[in-house]
């Protein structure tokens, strides 16, 4: 006797795939390349363009008619979302790639150990990179940056912990208007010294100026990385500090700063690394020069973003060069900042 | 004297719950932190105001509306100048909106896909890694964009503009009446969009990670494959979060300076209205780079101007966004 009821097959999602089930679900991949060269081969297409747009053609097919082929016309959504994901990735991963190589590769090539001691003042439009250094520009900017940063970071952490502490009723505006600070553009910030500070004379152009006005860009990242992790402090920490007779400000102080140190830190280091490539408001602040000026409130002071915009703007093949070194010096710093933020996190959690 | 029971009973402690005068005044310190990010909001808004009045009361409403950007002998006509200057922000203004959409189309769907490859769909220890690389790639400063943008990208997005333009010309789009393609919109909203990939990735992540476990495994349990679950589940619930993440892009993408000045050619006094592929652009933040080196007063009145108009656009751009986020974020119930 014949039963009308299909019994469904056992299917086991959670087993280990055997080869010939990891070379079928791959055959979704390897298909359209495979057809892409056929059809590079037989047709009038050509070149690169050609094989782009065959595998696209290809690949869309398959997702189309693959589902059909091996049965389970189900799995024609999740074939469209992962070629799309895998595209995605693979195009993002090249270009930031493309990114960092394109300044490795010509900044490493002209990179002279000399270029890091001497300065700008020996140098005119076009002279070899054997003579100068951007000295200078490394200074002014660790001195920038260094002055933003104690500008920015007690306001930053003040703001944080009246989130956290004083919960008064100006939280959610608070939040706001930092959230609302965060999105200020560069170009602004530093047209705001310039207006405020420079324009009525105040200020001259000078690193400290500078600093004003990336710090203004540092403040909400330090403030709301430092809101993240003040609030992982337990509130028994500060119960227990304020039953033990300590007032807000011991608690504050004595317990609740020194045991999220380390994420203050990263706090502190993430604004660094926000601002340390900033270059437009320089452009109105700080503006550049050529001598190591160690003295952000007077004269000009150059920076390495300026450094790298006025090499370029220069244009004549050893100037460009001097951007690409300055640009890798750049890159390097920052990453380095970078990769300490990262650490730091990574032993907090 | 209680010298009769000899024990000396210590004065009565006052248990009190008003703060100790050091506590008042580090709360003050305090309060006067957290205000302060207001303060500068609106010590940038007075300054700018206050230092493009001239212009605004030249032009009014013009200055925004106008297509002309001519320094002339730096005085306004009203103060009997025979070359008078004259400030239109239009073609800039509308130049910044377009770059900044050319980015968006680029990077919102290649944001997407990363973050629900993040979420659902990449090993656990390569999701990791690869969220590192977006933050990574957020890190990297603008001007080594710039610079990369002008020096590499641009030859290469030449020759792209130029296939766009050689089998898609029907559409208005990628139609170009000058063919000389290098600093055009199409370039400079490419460079945009890989700088806001990683804002608005980072954005759509956190969003599609919040959504509910139960309604994710629910969806499963009824026999959804991965991707009908993120149809059904997760796309519904992260909209306008995504929505959210896209506008704050697109604020970061208006307010660019360096990167955007040096692939795109400014053209004052003419609007491109969707030649994205002509070398012909504008863009408010690039315009102040560009001018205010050898501004006359009144010029600088101009681009103060141009500043203010950049920062009510991105501040209300980046508002709308965080108001989206938040209210996506709490609607996930987590904290």
């Amino acid at each position: 006797m014949t039963t009308l009821i299909a019994t469904p097959k056992p299917s086991r999602p959670w087993a280990r795939r055997t080869p010939r089930q990891i070379f079928i679900s791959a055959l979704p991949v390897i298909l359209p390349i495979i057809a892409a060269f056929a059809i590079v081969s037989v047709t009038d297409l050509r070149g690169k363009v050609g094989f782009t747009f065959a595998w696209l053609l290809s690949t869309v097919v398959t997702i189309a008619i693959w589902p059909t082929i091996i049965g389970q016309p189900k799995v024609r959504g999740d074939l469209f979302l992962q070629t799309a994901i895998g595209i995605a990735v693979l195009l993002f991963v090249a270009a930031v790639m493309w990114v960092l190589s394109s300044v490795f590769v010509p900044g490493i090539k002209s990179f002279q150990w000399s270029l890091l001691v001497g300065d700008g003042s020996t140098v005119e439009v076009d002279t070899p990179l054997n003579q100068g250094g951007l000295l200078h520009a490394l200074l002014g900017s660790l001195i920038v940056v260094g002055g933003a940063t104690v500008i920015s970071v007690p306001f930053g952490i003040l703001s944080a912990l009246y989130i956290t502490e004083v919960r008064g009723k100006l939280v959610p505006y608070i939040r706001f208007f930092i959230q609302a600070m965060s999105g200020v553009p560069s170009i602004v910030a530093g047209l705001f010294i310039y207006a405020a500070l420079i324009v009525t004379q105040i200020l001259p152009f000078t690193g400290f100026a500078g600093s004003l006005s990336l710090a203004i860009l540092m403040l909400p990242t330090v403030a709301r990385t430092a809101e993240e992790v003040l609030r992982l402090v337990p509130d028994e920490l500060r119960s227990a500090a304020l039953s033990l007779g300590g007032t807000q400000m011991r608690t504050i102080f004595l317990v609740v700063l020194p045991s999220a140190r380390s994420g203050l830190i990263t706090a502190i280091i993430l604004g660094v690394a926000r601002v340390a490539g900033e270059t437009a408001p320089l452009l109105l602040t700080a503006f550049g020069g050529n001598t190591v000026n160690l003295n952000p409130f007077s004269g000009t002071m150059a920076t390495l973003p300026w450094y790298i915009f006025s090499q370029m703007s220069l244009g004549t093949e050893n100037d460009v060069a001097r951007a690409w070194v300055a640009a890798f010096t750049l890159l390097i710093l920052v990453s380095l900042i970078f990769t300490l933020a990262r650490i730091l996190t990574r032993k907090k959690s | 004297m209680s010298m009769a029971t000899g024990v000396t009973e210590p004065e009565r402690r006052v248990i009190s719950t008003t703060p100790r005068v050091a506590d008042r005044i580090f709360r003050a310190v305090m309060t006067f932190g957290g205000v302060f990010s207001f303060i500068v909001l609106a010590a940038i808004f007075f300054y700018l105001f206050q230092r493009s009045a001239p212009v605004f009361q030249e032009f009014g409403f013009k200055f925004i509306s106008g297509s002309q950007w001519v320094s002339g002998d730096g005085l306004a006509a009203s103060q009997g100048s025979t070359d008078p200057a004259v400030f239109g922000l239009f073609p800039m203004l509308y130049g910044s909106v377009l770059i900044a959409i050319v980015a968006m189309v680029i990077a919102v769907p290649i944001s997407i896909a990363l973050a629900l490859g993040i979420v659902f769909y990449l090993p656990k220890r390569a999701a990791t890694s690869f969220t590192l690389i977006t933050d990574l790639a957020a890190s990297i400063p603008s001007i080594i964009f710039g610079l990369w943008g002008y020096f590499v990208l641009v030859p290469h997005a030449v020759y792209w503009a130029q296939l766009l333009h050689r089998y898609l010309d029907f559409i208005p789009l990628f139609d170009v009446a000058y063919p000389t393609y290098d600093q055009s919109p199409f370039v400079a909203g490419l460079v945009l969009s890989i700088m806001i990939i990683p804002i608005i990735t980072s954005v759509s992540r956190e969003i599609f990670s919040q959504t509910p476990l139960e309604l994710i495994q629910g969806a499963l349990a009824l026999g959804a494959t991965k991707a009908a679950m993120i149809r059904t589940v997760a796309m519904p619930f992260g909209k306008s979060g995504i929505v959210g993440g896209a506008m704050l892009g697109l604020g970061r993408g208006l307010g660019e300076t360096v990167a955007v000045f040096y692939v795109i050619n400014l053209v004052y006094d003419q609007t491109n209205w969707i030649s994205i592929l002509e070398s012909n652009g504008g863009s408010v933040a690039s315009l102040i780079v560009a001018k205010y080196g050898e501004a006359s007063s009144f010029e600088l009145a101009g681009l103060f101007g141009a500043g203010l108009v950049l920062f009510v656009l991105t501040l209300g751009a980046n508002l709308i966004a965080t108001g989206i986020v938040n209210r996506t974020v709490s609607k996930g119930g987590k904290k």
